[in-house]
């Protein structure tokens, strides 16, 4: 196969991403202009137009869109947190890019002018942690197995970002944190917080409490209205981490995606979803469907709900379902040798 | 969020889908003879009108078709035909595990089935003789880049009958290593087969069947290709039923889905073939 005939279907696709771009500025000033609303980015000039919400006293959320990365939303679906204590802030998450995490300093620096004690990365995913770069060094932090990965795969998620996120992603590189975190309840920058190491989503997700205000920032434990992505997953895991944070003295909750709530709906909906999505693929595997057939599985209407059903459900059958087989594969043959 | 392990994988997906999608708005002309699969985040199940293909532009539009013509077809009648069919992901989520199944059981006679993806550096990724099974099979492949994937059934009249689906996928599958080839798992269980039998409705009988082999492409360095290239299945009486032949391009560890037509005698099939490098398969399958 020669490069030049593999380069073909890129190469139609140039011309389309620049008719994109003007559909779209036009799309986004028509719905702006018609809805009076501000956009939530920018393409133009590149702002994400960050407006972190403070959803207790000190404890602040910076919202993002329940879409898939494209360079229509620059990365921005993730949501990234930070408290504000009497000493210090402590940042939870840092984006997607260079560019969101110098606007999210940014932003908290309209907010307050006190320094930046600790930035975690609560797992190895490219949108919280690739915004590490506008935060001082010495503060970045992380739980030692999701150093580990940032180490291992960054550097792959990066390029993978750029191709998805076009220019937002300029100057982006890798920052590994340097500092392990351990569980346990201390005071950070004046405040009462808590670190609790699960996992599930990731091999290691770190959950910050902020018992002060009874906020717990959940990280991609919880997903809200949008659908839980898996390919890290162990489900087994994740679902014993919601029964963990389910037993939290929690007065409001901030997932990973979607809306902060004051209730366990963003728990239950993780849970009802995850718990179909494990039942289903084991059943497929143990009733003999092969993956194609099991892409073809109707999504319970429960489920109409959550951003991007359609599309994650076939990303975790492709991430999920090889290990369901082979259990039962493995296991008919042990069966089958007695 | 979550995008994918392996260092360069599908999260294209949803930005591709869209580019697609609003392409097709911006520009139909474009989008239609540039980006087919990826305007629509279903499972592509593709298919093209009866044509004489020699005649017939190529309904997926590839530069690539009338050197697959050449070399598959050589002087064999060619049409491109609705009764078969390739289903698999529009976006490859894994380029190195992309899943496909290929189905011509709308065909009378199928003697000889052979997938092939246009744009992969290996292109031909298997040969499938369905004898006493279904003339569809369900296995997954590496991909290098996005690529029409073909399935092409020739009938008892000697023509050839070719269908397929665009899979978008951005992932170097073929030119990465295997797992495999870095662990010692492999050269312990080499060509095991870990497999089942389903009994079907219709009275015949579905064999799923993983084998471990790394199945290395031999396009990534130092790394020889190693690869299976004979499963026979047979009866317990044994009646030879079925026979594939893998290439380089199907995933390591591969797993096979086929529908036999009848029950299998005794509830039992046996599998039996080798690797590239004379390695033995050779084992039971039962329910």
């Amino acid at each position: 196969m020669s490069r030049s005939a593999s380069s073909a279907p890129a190469l139609h696709r140039r011309p389309a991403v620049r008719a994109l771009r003007s559909l779209l500025a036009g799309l986004l000033f028509a719905l702006c202009t018609l809805l009076a609303i501000s956009p939530p980015v920018h393409a133009e000039d590149f702002d994400y137009r960050l407006q972190p919400r403070e959803l207790a006293p000190g404890a602040w959320v910076v919202v993002g869109l329940k879409e898939d990365f494209s360079f229509a939303n620059g990365g921005n679906i993730v949501n990234t947190g930070f408290i504000v204590g009497s000493e210090g802030v402590i940042v939870i998450d840092t984006g997607s890019s260079k560019r969101y995490g110098e606007q999210m300093l940014a932003a908290i620096r309209r907010v307050t002018p006190l320094p930046i004690v600790l930035v975690v990365n609560t797992h190895q995913h490219p949108d919280h942690f690739l915004g590490n770069q506008a935060f001082p060094r010495a503060t970045l932090a992380a739980l030692p197995e999701t150093i580990a990965a940032i180490r291992s795969e960054g550097e792959g998620f990066n390029a993978n970002m750029y191709r998805l996120n076009g220019d937002w992603m300029r100057d982006t590189e890798v920052v590994v944190p340097e500092r392990a975190l351990a569980a346990g309840r201390q005071r950070i920058g004046g405040r009462d917080v808590e670190l609790r190491a699960l996992g599930g989503h990731t091999v290691a997700d770190l959950v910050v409490i902020d018992h002060d205000s009874g906020t717990v920032y959940a990280a991609d434990l919880l997903f809200h209205d949008r659908t839980p992505t898996t390919p890290h997953a162990d489900i087994a895991r994740w679902l014993a981490a919601l029964d963990t944070l389910e037993g939290l003295p929690a007065r409001r909750w901030v997932p990973g995606h979607g809306e902060p709530a004051t209730d366990l709906a963003p728990l239950r909906q993780t849970r009802d979803y995850l718990g179909w999505l494990a039942q289903t693929i084991r059943a497929g595997a143990e009733s003999g469907q092969d993956m194609t057939e099991l892409f073809q599985t109707p999504i319970p209407p429960r489920f109409a709900g959550l951003a991007l059903v359609n599309e994650e459900f076939r990303r975790s059958v492709v991430h999920l379902f090889p290990a369901a087989e082979r259990a039962v594969l493995e296991a008919a043959r042990a069966k089958a040798s007695r | 969020m979550t995008p994918s392990a392996r260092p360069a994988l599908a999260w294209i997906a949803a930005a591709t889908t869209a580019l697609g999608m609003l392409a097709t708005a911006a520009a139909p002309a474009l989008a239609a003879s540039s980006v087919p699969a990826a305007s629509t985040p279903a499972p592509s199940t593709s298919t093209a009108p009866t044509a004489a293909a020699g005649t017939q532009a190529d309904p997926l539009d590839s530069p690539r078709w009338e050197d697959m013509r050449k070399s598959f077809f050589a002087d064999a009648t060619v049409v491109f035909d609705e009764r078969v069919r390739v289903s698999g992901p529009a976006v490859a989520e894994d380029s190195l595990n992309v899943p496909v199944s290929v189905d011509a059981s709308g065909l009378p006679a199928v003697e000889e089935l052979i997938v092939f993806a246009d744009f992969n550096p290996i292109v031909k990724a298997l040969r499938f003789e369905p004898g006493a099974a279904q003339p569809r099979l369900g296995f997954r492949i590496k991909l290098q880049q996005s690529s029409p994937v073909r399935a092409a059934a020739r009938t008892a009249d000697g023509v050839w009958h070719v269908g397929g689906a665009w899979v978008t996928a951005t992932g170097g599958g073929c030119t990465l290593p295997s797992v495999g080839s870095g662990s010692p798992e492999w050269q312990e269980r080499l060509n095991e087969v870990n497999g089942k039998l389903w009994p079907r409705v219709d009275g015949g009988e579905r064999l799923r069947m993983r084998i471990i082999h790394p199945m290395d492409t031999g396009l990534a360095a130092g790394i020889p290709a190693f690869h299976i290239e004979d499963i026979v299945i047979t009866d317990a009486e044994g009646r030879t039923l079925s026979r594939i032949q893998p290439l380089e391009p199907v995933s390591e560890n591969p797993s096979f889905t086929l529908d036999l037509r009848a029950a299998a005698p005794g509830a039992r099939l046996h599998v039996a073939g080798r690797d590239n490098n004379g390695n033995r398969i050779d084992a039971w399958v039962t329910r």
